[in-house]
């Protein structure tokens, strides 16, 4: 075969190695170039009402004012201080948001699977309903046809120790106080030594083989440890404020607002209808088998879902999880609807009175995919925790 | 906890039964109520579970009756035309009617070919006429103008019984629906009157907003699934990046991004209305998440596809196309219209950059000092609505999602 011939046979175009690099060059020239055109457009557009692409303008004084902001500000902070508390109330309710989510929906998820007809039957068309109407349309009604109706504050609905009135509710809640630091110290240490209590009397059950409730001992420990802890230092790890009523207006306690609760209740309830799917999906797929080996086994029923199904059923829920729970996230944006001023809510006013679009909307994006980077990664710590060990 | 008391439940039968909802064990010959009965009192944690939640379902139902007895709704049925169909004007209606006329004619159709889940759909748009039909406030030329459309579901029906050669047809019918009475409603680009979307609104407006989304991110979305299973990493990543940045970005900033930066990259100015904007954010939104589902397909499809279809000779685009992406398809056909809920329910978005769909007119309203304090009877009745059509295409999905399961078996 002389040289020739073989370059006759493969000509350039049928080149397996050739070709997909030609390919590629061709796939990343069109996209630059679409690239390149929309930046050259969006340059022009910006110098034709006389302003250049730029972070700068993030010093310059807010001058807005921000209800419930969780971080230190005020209207002469600049604008890079008002997008942190943006930041910072998307977070807050999304922490709260994510854990009563869980929490209903895995017990909604529960009575749905319940032998009860009825209870069943009330789980599932809790789900239908909330999953089948927007999460916007269920934050509307919340916030102007539940929680705006409701008296003034100086006549607030007292419920037990919370006081709601159309500025929102008023909760106990627990603040930090100078002794808070000793106090992390303090359970640090206790709840190492509860670990190892935890583990002396698991050993012992195993070698032993005798019932040593190792989990009670541990429990048992941790109380006991506390209140020795409160008998030295003489005061609890966080000061407990309760809400009162003085006439014209609720001290004490933690006040929050009608938009955020609105905005709270209804990404619960939006999200907690998913999650019962979820972990019901999850629970159901575990295979029929090993429900009937833990009967021939005599597991009672609490044991095996604890010990059997549970722990299988895990693997299938925690990805399914991670999703809700960056839906979530990204659905607290419609908070800004009714005025409760997280990151978009934000966002959006720096953008009406710097006419920064493109740079504010850059931050923002920045802000969400760091968010749902970081929520992957530990998700995907977690999900390595509970993946099956091939033999 | 697992429901496995008991599993015997009579013979098998052959047809599909829709329903995710919990159902009864039953033994041979016993009657449902005893059954009921048996469930609800059979021991002692069986009967606390039923008077509690009995409790609280007759609490919650005694609520709900007496809401729609006490209000007298006027707030509903005097906005009613500005709630399904915005401004849209009144000498062009009998465009948005002949949309109804066929798409009332083709439901008809579909059932009598099909039979299956068409029933479902047949009688619930049937059952929405008749409400709107028969409540007293609805003109008599919009009554009989329903009424027409559910002689159109009855006739459709026992022709597509009776004819069974109008399979293609029916299938070619449907697709020139949408461009035809979108195309209409919009004038044929200057052929008829042209309606400007600044008068779309309502019930009509997120309707066309849900289907420009649903249709318009097909090319672009099986294009990303296809680009992100690609041997060529350039390809591979770029789509990959595409579909992880879209996904991770509330739909919020989407819209955001169509209303105030489209302008900007298309060079300071441009013809594009508001509801044009908004709907290439949908677009360019919901492609990233199809993409996803398609690819969820494509990783189903046996590798043994892909090596007979080599055998038989065909290049790797006659394998995608022919091969690969029409079981792909038909395989996350759930998962699809799964998608297609939340790109109906998530159109109610655009209230927030102020557009007038069906939720945002529903605001509008309700801040009419007129109205003040009667939010909720106007909430629920875009709830409703919201609900109905979601829940038909949950049915809908999930009859499907059994009949294709039913095949493979």
């Amino acid at each position: 075969m002389t040289p020739t011939e073989k370059n006759r046979k493969t000509p350039i175009w049928r080149n397996r190695k050739v070709v997909p690099v030609i390919l590629q060059i061709i796939f990343l020239a069109i996209i630059g170039l679409l690239l390149w055109i929309l930046i050259q457009n969006t340059m022009t557009g910006l110098r034709r009402i006389g302003m250049s692409f730029g972070f700068d303008f993030l010093n310059a004084r807010a001058g807005f004012n921000i209800n419930e902001a969780m971080i230190e500000y005020s209207t002469s902070d600049p604008y890079v201080r008002a997008i942190m508390v943006g930041i910072v109330s998307t977070l807050r309710v999304s922490f709260f948001g994510i854990i009563l989510a869980t929490i209903i929906g895995v017990l909604v998820g529960i009575a749905k699977m319940s032998d009860n007809w009825l209870l069943s039957k009330v789980a599932s068309v809790y789900i239908d309903i909330f999953r089948n109407t927007p999460l916007l349309l269920q934050i509307f009604v919340l916030n102007f046809a539940v929680f705006l109706p409701l008296p003034r504050i100086q006549e607030a609905l007292r419920l037990g120790p919370l006081y709601l009135s159309n500025r929102g509710a008023v909760i106990p809640w627990a603040d930090l106080h100078e002794g808070s630091a000793i106090w992390a110290l303090l359970l640090l240490v206790v709840i190492g030594a509860s670990v190892l209590v935890y583990k002396w009397q698991m050993k012992r059950e195993v070698e032993e083989g005798k019932n040593t409730y190792p989990f009670l001992s541990a429990f048992g420990a941790f109380i006991l440890l506390c209140g020795a802890g409160y008998l030295v230092t003489g005061e609890g790890p966080l000061q407990l404020t309760i809400p009162a009523h003085t006439g014209a207006d609720v001290t004490g306690g933690l006040s929050l607002s009608t938009p955020f609760l609105s905005v709270l209740v209804a990404l619960t309830i939006f999200t907690s209808t998913y999650i019962a799917e979820i972990v019901r999906g999850g629970v159901q797929a575990v295979p029929k088998g090993q429900v009937e080996a833990t009967k021939a086994l005599g597991f009672r029923s609490a044991t095996a879902m604890r010990l059997v199904i549970f722990p299988q059923a895990i693997r299938i829920i925690i990805p399914q999880m991670t999703s809700q729970y960056l839906n979530l996230i990204k659905n607290s944006s419609l908070a800004m609807a009714v005025g409760y001023q997280e990151i978009v809510g934000v966002g959006n006013t720096v953008i009406n009175q710097s006419g920064r679009t493109l740079e504010v909307i850059v931050i923002m994006i920045a802000v969400y995919l760091s968010f749902s980077l970081t929520t992957s990664l530990f998700m995907n710590i977690f999900n390595k925790k509970f993946q099956l060990v091939e033999r | 906890m697992i429901n496995d008391n008991l599993h015997y439940k009579g013979e098998p039968t052959n047809s599909l039964e829709v329903t995710d909802s919990p159902h009864l064990d039953r033994q041979k010959n016993e009657s449902f109520g005893h059954a009921l009965r048996k469930n609800l009192f059979g021991n002692k944690k069986n009967t606390v579970l039923t008077v509690l939640t009995g409790l609280f379902t007759v609490f919650v139902l005694y609520q709900v009756v007496s809401f729609v007895l006490e209000n007298s709704w006027d707030v509903v049925y005097i906005h009613l035309r500005l709630l399904m169909i915005g401004q849209y004007p009144l000498e062009e209606l009998w465009r948005l009617w002949f949309g109804l006329y066929y798409a009332s004619l083709m439901i008809g159709l579909t059932w009598g070919l099909w039979r299956g889940a068409g029933k479902a759909v047949a009688f619930t748009f049937g059952a929405v006429y008749l409400a709107f039909a028969a409540v007293p406030w609805t003109t008599l030329n919009t009554s009989l103008n329903l009424a027409a459309c559910i002689g159109l579901i009855a006739g459709g029906y026992v022709l597509g019984g009776k004819v069974d050669r109008l399979k293609i047809p029916v299938l070619v019918l449907w697709g020139l629906y949408f461009p035809l009475t979108i195309g209409l409603i919009m004038g044929f680009g200057g052929l008829l009157d042209p309606v400007l979307s600044r008068y779309w609104g309502g019930w009509l407006l997120t309707v066309i907003l849900a289907s420009v989304a649903i249709i318009g991110c097909f090319p672009l979305g099986i294009l990303l699934a296809l680009g992100r299973r690609s041997s060529l990493p350039a390809v591979k990543y770029v789509c990959i990046a595409y579909i992880e940045l879209v996904r991770g970005t509330p739909l919020i900033m989407v819209l955001f991004i169509g209303q105030l930066l489209i302008p900007l990259f298309l060079g300071g100015q441009t013809g594009l209305d508001n509801v044009t904007r908004a709907m290439i954010a949908y677009v360019f939104f919901a492609a990233a998440y199809l993409a996803e589902d398609v690819r969820g397909g494509l990783q189903s499809i046996p590798t043994g596809q892909f090596e007979a279809a080599q055998a038989l000779g065909l290049n790797k685009v006659k394998t995608t196309f022919f091969i690969i992406l029409p079981q792909a398809l038909k395989a996350v056909i759930p998962a699809m219209v799964g998608l297609f809920i939340t790109i109906l329910k998530d159109t109610s978005l655009v209230a927030i950059i102020g557009l007038a769909d069906f939720l945002g007119t529903a605001r509008r309203i309700s801040n009419n000092p007129e109205y003040l304090g009667r939010y909720l009877e106007l909430y629920v009745f875009v709830a409703a609505f919201y609900f109905i059509f979601c829940y038909l295409m949950a049915y809908v999905s999930r009859y499907l999602e059994r009949s294709l399961s039913k095949g493979s078996r």
